[in-house]
């Protein structure tokens, strides 16, 4: 169980797929100029992942080693056509914001990169776990890049609506005067730069202190 | 007309990287220098434009017509898989030194946004297949451009000073976005002064 959790956490933290191994960096920027729309994705990529990493290891030793890239295509191209489907009939209005994004989690990076390096290798428990740790934790970084980049460029946090609240979130100051490069191409690109850069300073510092301890 | 405005929307207005972010991943990962900066961009090209009508043919030739379209993403994605393979295949015959200068890109390129997003885009906005081929085609030029002028800066920038944790990766984002503010000035009042939209 305990080499479970790691797994489990290990893609949350110290193997995030978007801040540290990078992967799948262009639905990341595309879709974070609202935060419910990068929940949505994060949603959407965690059921392919989770799905799609089951499958491959339950079939491991059935896909020849010659032909495995295509075949797992095949098998990810199949959940993210539910996850289309499920969101085009139950959340019309995040399927309409995702656009292109949605049929695009296919040739995300990170759902072929987990196939590849972990699931065809390990048993299913253990992929299903690492699907759930990557999938939160890309989750979270969209989240956290939305954030920011809505409450800066808009003044607003958006979330689902919820009964009577309308489910947005008033920034002060922000939402007075936003820093509208913030929602557009560029803000999301010098984010990334930024983000990236405290990571690295980050990872860094930790390495550093590691060294002190041992020396 | 119709053809030009596709062009200039594709290259400039709705650039794929700067504006889109498709094929961000090739455009980091493969900008480190000029030389395969190029060769990346004219393999994209030539693959966006051959996928652009094989695609545009299997969707109105053979999945509408079935009433197929949900197999879509499913149908596009062997179709350029199996294209890409083709193209490695073609260039290796046909012409040596072409295959030489593209060949480690065009595996590459089966898991490019830029790619499958064209395709996709295509359909949405029901192009015809000559309105197709040239978004494809101009997808590929704007892609082209964007990581050309990338690595150039990218260059530049190993011969400067830069603080550690900005290194590599960080700086080129930021770089990036201040290419994406520059294309900003891009939009679509640009067709409209035209007279194209």
């Amino acid at each position: 169980m305990k080499a479970n959790i790691k797994e489990l956490t290990k893609g949350i933290f110290k193997e995030n797929p978007t801040f540290i191994i990078m992967l799948g960096m262009c639905p990341t920027l595309a879709v974070t100029t609202q935060l419910v729309n990068a929940i949505g994705m994060g949603a959407g990529v965690l059921f392919v992942l989770l799905f799609s990493n089951i499958f491959i290891s339950l079939l491991k030793n059935v896909i020849p080693n010659s032909v495995r890239i295509p075949c797992y295509v095949v098998v990810i191209a199949s959940f993210v056509t539910i996850v289309q489907m499920v969101f085009h009939a139950y959340l019309p209005s995040i399927y309409e914001a995702l656009g292109v994004y949605l049929p695009l989690i296919v040739v995300n990076c990170i759902i072929l990169g987990r196939a590849e390096a972990f699931a065809n290798k390990n048993t299913v428990l253990d992929s299903a776990f690492d699907a759930i740790g990557m999938g939160i934790g890309f989750t979270l970084a969209l989240s956290l890049i939305a954030i920011i980049r809505e409450s800066f460029g808009a003044g607003t946090i958006t979330f689902f609506a919820i009964g009577g609240w309308d489910g947005i979130i008033k920034v002060p100051f922000f939402n007075k005067w936003p820093i509208r490069v913030m929602t557009l191409a560029a803000g999301a690109l010098l984010l990334m730069g930024y983000l990236k850069a405290f990571f690295n300073w980050n990872t860094e510092r930790k390495a550093r202190k590691a060294e002190e301890v041992k020396a | 007309m119709r053809i030009i405005a596709i062009l200039l929307t594709y290259v400039f207005i709705n650039n794929f990287i700067l504006v889109k972010f498709l094929g961000l991943c090739p455009f980091i990962g493969v900008s480190k220098n000029s030389e395969s900066a190029v060769g990346m961009g004219l393999a994209v090209t030539f693959v966006t434009g051959t996928a652009s009508v094989v695609c545009w043919c299997i969707y109105h030739g053979l999945l509408e017509p079935f009433g197929l379209q949900y197999l879509q993403t499913i149908a596009f994605i062997l179709v350029i898989a199996a294209l890409v393979q083709l193209v490695e295949m073609v260039l290796k015959k046909m012409s040596p030194s072409l295959y030489k200068a593209l060949g480690i890109f065009l595996p590459l390129i089966t898991t490019n946004c830029a790619v499958l997003g064209i395709a996709i885009i295509n359909i949405d906005e029901s192009y015809n297949l000559i309105e197709s081929f040239a978004a494809g085609i101009a997808a590929g030029i704007g892609f082209t451009m964007a990581i050309i002028l990338m690595s150039n800066i990218r260059e530049q920038l190993e011969l400067k000073p830069v603080r550690k944790s900005f290194k590599g990766v960080p700086i080129a984002f930021i770089s990036a976005g201040i290419m994406a503010l520059a294309f900003m000035a891009f939009d679509n009042s640009l067709l409209t002064n035209l007279h194209l939209a």
